[in-house]
């Protein structure tokens, strides 16, 4: 045994300690990288980061009053076309909003306006509740016999009863706070929307 | 064989061969045979040793069913069509599996009723009590990726709504959770990870819980219904007077509790397996479809109560806070029962008020959770999440000013 130790004849137990530590320790760094290709794994592939590309919507064949639902990055999106008498229904309910300037809200600073779109007519909204992900069900017609004779049309979410307006802006009442968001869109022309892009600055905001 | 002779003895033969070589006798003699229970377990200790056969009726039932299933969103739902359809006895296969989910949340909430009844969380036992609600924790997390699986239209939406809970985390939710799902979506991503972690990694994960469970168990041994310690009672033979050996007795005590238990099983199974829409609920004989919410999102009965929480906070991230804290408030128990005795047979009036109640609430968030979220139901699902609530941080104060009765010295049994 005396051949194996220190000149002193005595084992250095910190010099041991240490570079015991520092073994673990480099070890351990080891270790943490190694989990990098694994947790990155779950994120979205390439395959589905390209097939969330942007979608082009033809708006030429959509009524005032009705909706569509193209889905974008497999959300459903809501894109209405509002009559005048539902954009003028949004002036009258602030006072039962939870968020009516949508100060909270998730959207594009281009949308974050009184009607929250870029063309008043057109409201592009993702389909899926702030609350728990449901989709909202159209009720346009205001005074609708479930929802009261005070209804101004709007949104009416079936899993937990969250109410949304014609600008798809929550009402007290609703379990979700958050207004409906809205993806980036933009026009590429008169009747072609364009969601999952931002309009470029020429352009500009409505 | 026997007639080997480098023993003088000349005993043992392949047996002794085994023992010098794997320790069978003296395992056997350390768990089993040696091993000392009470000798006063009533009818509510039968659900431990159910929740394992159920663990085990899972395994098999799952290792066939993987035979057969094709992971995948177009190729999922119409698997399972096929495996009830045209797989010999697959209808049998599948509706054990599914019929066993139910099962085991049925055996786990008695064995953990159980637990608070008699103070089985109460010291020396506080680690087997977490370890207990980890393997509860990996259950719950198994079954709702087990749920997914069959890619039922429920299936979709209630993937969407559970993983959905996780982007109510404030500034790292919405990233979390499309690292969960690997897609902007619930997708083809979402199903084939979740169907890796309920196939391979979680029961690895429930497995190795289970077994530190059964440790932590032979090492502070069995409470029992009168929450005595019967190691401290010894005989002049050093075994506990009150203590009888877990084999021949408990074994052959608990496979009449497998008779009796597979009765009722096997009545759910062959009758009605899909317990009117409880145990399967009905959307989920549809394809998943991300365009069609089912008119109401209600989950399999067994996370109802907690549903019922979620759904009876106006905000969601504080919705989602308390249906965490109901859980997590249960491995705190041992700390918050500050009762001088264990069991409740001789704790006051108000433990078993409370306990009372606490049942009670449990069952009623448990209808409300499935129930639709309006009125009247709101109301009462906030008043019960209040009393469920009550039960947990209400005890260090009522068990403390409660009048208890004296503690036997040995265990009370009609035998």
């Amino acid at each position: 045994m005396s051949d194996t130790v220190h000149d002193s004849g005595e084992v250095d137990l910190s010099r041991r300690k240490f570079l015991t530590a520092a073994t673990a320790a480099t070890g351990a760094v080891g270790a943490g990288f190694t989990l990098v290709p694994f947790i990155a794994s779950w994120k979205p592939s390439e395959r589905a980061r390209a097939m969330g590309a942007p979608v082009e919507i033809d708006l030429s064949k959509l009524e005032p009053g009705q909706m569509i639902t193209p889905s974008w990055r497999k959300q459903p999106i809501y894109v209405v076309r509002r009559t005048p008498e539902l954009l003028a229904s949004l002036e009258k309910h602030d006072a039962n909003l939870k968020d009516p300037q949508s100060g909270a809200s998730n959207q594009p600073a281009y949308t974050k306006n009184a009607q929250r779109s870029l063309r008043p007519e057109f409201l592009v909204l993702f389909g899926t509740c702030t609350h728990l992900g449901c989709l909202p069900k159209e009720r346009f017609k205001p005074g609708d016999a479930q929802l009261g004779t005070d209804w101004p049309g709007g949104f009416f979410c079936p899993c937990h009863g969250s109410r949304f307006d014609m600008a798809g802006r929550v009402f007290n009442g609703s379990p979700a706070s958050l207004n409906l968001a809205i993806p980036p869109h933009s026009f590429a022309s008169d009747t072609k929307l364009v969601i999952g892009v931002d309009p470029t600055p020429a352009k500009g905001a409505a | 064989m026997a007639a080997s002779s480098h023993d003088a003895a000349g005993k043992g033969g392949f047996r002794a061969w085994l023992n010098k070589r794997l320790p069978v006798d003296e395992f056997v003699e350390s768990q089993l045979t040696g091993y000392f229970a009470p000798k006063n377990f009533n009818i509510w200790y039968f659900f431990g040793a159910l929740s394992l056969l159920v663990f085990v009726i899972q395994i098999l039932s799952g290792i066939f069913l993987t035979m057969h299933y094709k992971v995948g969103e177009a190729t999922a739902f119409d698997s399972v069509e096929y495996i009830m359809r045209e797989v010999e006895w697959g209808w049998f296969i599948r509706y054990l599996h599914s019929t066993g989910a139910s099962f085991f949340f049925i055996v786990v909430y008695l064995h953990m009723f159980r637990a608070l009844m008699y103070g089985s969380y109460r010291a020396p036992r506080e680690l087997l009590w977490i370890f207990g609600m980890f393997v509860y924790l990996a259950l719950m997390a198994e079954a709702f990726m087990g749920y997914v699986l069959p890619w039922g239209n429920m299936s979709y939406w209630g993937a969407q709504v559970i993983v959905n809970l996780f982007g109510t985390i404030p500034v790292i939710g919405p990233g979390l959770v499309e690292w969960i799902r690997g897609d902007y979506g619930i997708a083809d991503s979402t199903l084939n990870r979740f169907f890796s972690l309920h196939v391979v990694a979680v029961p690895f994960a429930l497995a190795f819980l289970i077994l530190m469970h059964l440790v932590a168990l032979r090492q502070t041994g069995s409470n029992n219904p009168d929450g005595i310690e019967i190691k401290q009672n010894l005989g002049a033979d050093g075994k506990p007077v009150d203590g009888i050996p877990f084999h021949p007795y408990y074994t052959v005590k608990d496979l009449v509790g497998v008779g009796a238990f597979l009765i009722f099983f096997c009545i759910v199974l062959f009758f009605v397996p899909t317990f009117g829409g409880l145990f399967l609920e009905k959307p989920n004989f549809e394809p998943a479809n991300p365009l069609s919410t089912p008119a109401h999102i209600a989950p399999v009965w067994y996370f109802t109560p907690f549903y019922a929480m979620l759904r009876a906070v106006p905000d969601q991230q504080l919705g989602a806070l308390l249906m965490l804290l109901a859980i997590v408030v249960f491995f705190f128990l041992p700390w918050l029962d500050r009762s001088p005795v264990k069991s409740i047979r001789y704790k006051g009036l108000l433990s078993k008020l409370f306990l009372g109640a606490f049942v009670i609430a449990f069952v009623v968030l448990g209808y409300l959770g499935m129930a639709p979220a309006e009125g009247l139901y709101v109301l009462l699902a906030r008043i019960f999440t209040v009393v469920y609530f009550a039960f947990f941080l209400l005890m260090p104060w009522y068990t403390r000013i409660e009048k208890t009765a004296p503690v036997p010295q040995r265990v009370t049994s009609h035998a």
